[in-house]
């Protein structure tokens, strides 16, 4: 049970941590359409 | 009386087979009259729902080579006409220049989004809610049918590890993530239609706003947990023929006997490739939707099922198409998954004694292990036998 716990709250850290290394990548869905994403060229 | 009627039937049958409307076009149409452009028949034809081929239109575009000199009419739209161009943006044909970067910002008509969000609420919601529904029901009853599958004889009292640690954690990493991007799926999926008439608009954007940062961002546990199940567990998980026997006697579950079986049953190897086959799937369209028009992937999966197949999906989809076919594919896959794992969570808990066991705290057993897994206890008992009490 206690590797269950475990196993959970790991799967929350994983979904924390996902959008921040994802932005490292500019790699957001978020991003899209944003201010820093229009380029005028 | 009866004869007559099944040759009927039979006739009915037969002649549904060779009914033109399976896959009717529309007939050819003789467009002289009106120069190429659009006739009566073609509206007609459209309104009826036939198939109607469009080209005479998606390919009538204008004529750069006869342009006329810049100082005739239309020389400056060099042979081209308004008509001309409205048809090439309304088929995705003109070269659309646009200050906005969005991948899909070139497209100005696409005409997918009625018949995505038709299908999304009615069909989507009606069959998968009803087919969660019904295995429900099912396993009620076959809960007051047949009961709880008890150990015979009771358990023994004497333990053997089933799973190891990282097995269990690759387990519950995969479970968890799973039951939380079900539950986040569905109210995405339903909540517009059920928790907005009972709580509201503002309770339910707060619910969505939450419960759509859960699913993009827990889906990455969930793909862990596949692989690393896959890794550890493919190996036990190929088929062989002592399945075709396990399955020939049903599992045993309805006439109380305990077929031979290794580590996973046929059963257990349904559920496992169940899983891993509709777990890549649910991936990948999962990952088209989260980067929207960045990973476009039915034009492709169509154009080579055609060529397997000989079918005629549509191989030349515009951006939003792409996104619309990833969204319903994903729920679908996401719906037959979930109607596996609430049987495979009622037979792991509930469903039969001892079962949790394996993946609560790995040691089951050793009556219960005999019973399910015979095959598998007498190996890890000889392997115990010649290594000492690993
Ligand atoms: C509360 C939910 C769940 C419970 C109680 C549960 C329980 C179990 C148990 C007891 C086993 C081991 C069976 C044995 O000893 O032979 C098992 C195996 C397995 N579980 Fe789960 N499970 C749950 C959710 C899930 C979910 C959500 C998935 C996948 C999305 C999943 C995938 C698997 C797979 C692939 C196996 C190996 C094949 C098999 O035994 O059928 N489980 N589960």
């Amino acid at each position: 049970m206690k590797v269950m716990a475990a196993a959970f709250v790991a799967a929350l850290i994983i979904a924390f941590c996902a959008p921040v290394v994802l932005n490292q990548f500019e790699w957001s869905s978020a991003e899209q359409g944003s201010s820093t994403s229009v380029r005028l060229d | 009386m009866n004869m007559k009627l099944l040759g009927a039937t039979v006739l009915t049958l037969a002649t549904l087979l060779f009914n033109p409307v399976w896959a009717e076009d529309a007939p050819a149409v003789d467009r002289t009259a009106t120069g190429g452009a659009q006739t009566l028949e073609d509206i007609m034809a459209r309104q009826e729902k036939l198939k109607v081929d469009e080209s005479f239109r998606s390919e009538n575009l204008g004529n750069p080579g006869s342009a006329a000199a810049i100082t005739e009419q239309l020389g400056t739209r060099g042979g081209v006409s308004d008509a001309d161009t409205w048809r090439g943006i309304r088929y995705n044909e003109s070269d659309i220049k646009t200050q906005a970067r969005g991948p899909a910002a070139d497209v100005l008509i696409q005409d997918g989004g009625m018949p995505w969000y038709k299908l999304r609420q009615g069909p989507i919601i009606t069959y998968g809610g009803g087919a969660l529904l019904g295995i429900i029901i099912l396993l009620v009853v076959f809960y007051f049918v047949r009961g709880k599958i008890m150990i015979d004889g009771g358990p023994s009292g004497n333990k053997i590890e089933r799973f190891k640690a990282i097995e269990r954690f690759g387990h519950w990493l995969l479970a968890g993530s799973f039951i939380a991007l079900a539950l986040t799926g569905l109210l995405t999926l339903m909540g517009r239609s059920f928790l907005i008439p009972v709580i509201g608009h503002e309770a339910y954007s707060t619910l969505a706003v939450g419960s759509k940062w859960l699913h993009n961002n827990v889906a990455w546990a969930f793909m862990l947990g596949l692989v690393m199940t896959f890794c550890m567990w493919v190996a036990h998980n190929i088929p062989n023929k002592l399945d075709w026997q396990w399955i020939k006697a049903g599992g045993g579950i309805f006439s109380k006997s305990h077929p031979s079986s290794k580590k996973f049953n046929a059963g257990q190897k349904i559920i496992f490739w169940t899983v891993m086959v509709l777990g890549v799937s649910v991936s990948l369209s999962g990952l088209s939707l989260l980067f929207p028009f960045e990973m476009p992937m039915f034009a492709g999966t169509f154009s080579t099922l055609n060529g397997i197949l000989g079918t005629d999906f549509p191989t030349a989809l515009t951006p939003h198409e792409e996104m619309q076919y990833a969204n319903i594919w994903h729920s679908i896959v996401a719906f037959a998954m979930m109607v596996a794992i609430i049987a495979h969570i009622y037979i792991g808990s509930v469903g039969m004694e001892g079962a949790f066991d394996a993946m609560g705290n790995g040691q089951v057993d050793r009556e219960w292990a005999r019973q399910h897994h015979d095959l598998w206890v007498e190996e890890v008992e000889a392997k115990q036998g010649k290594g000492g009490s690993t």
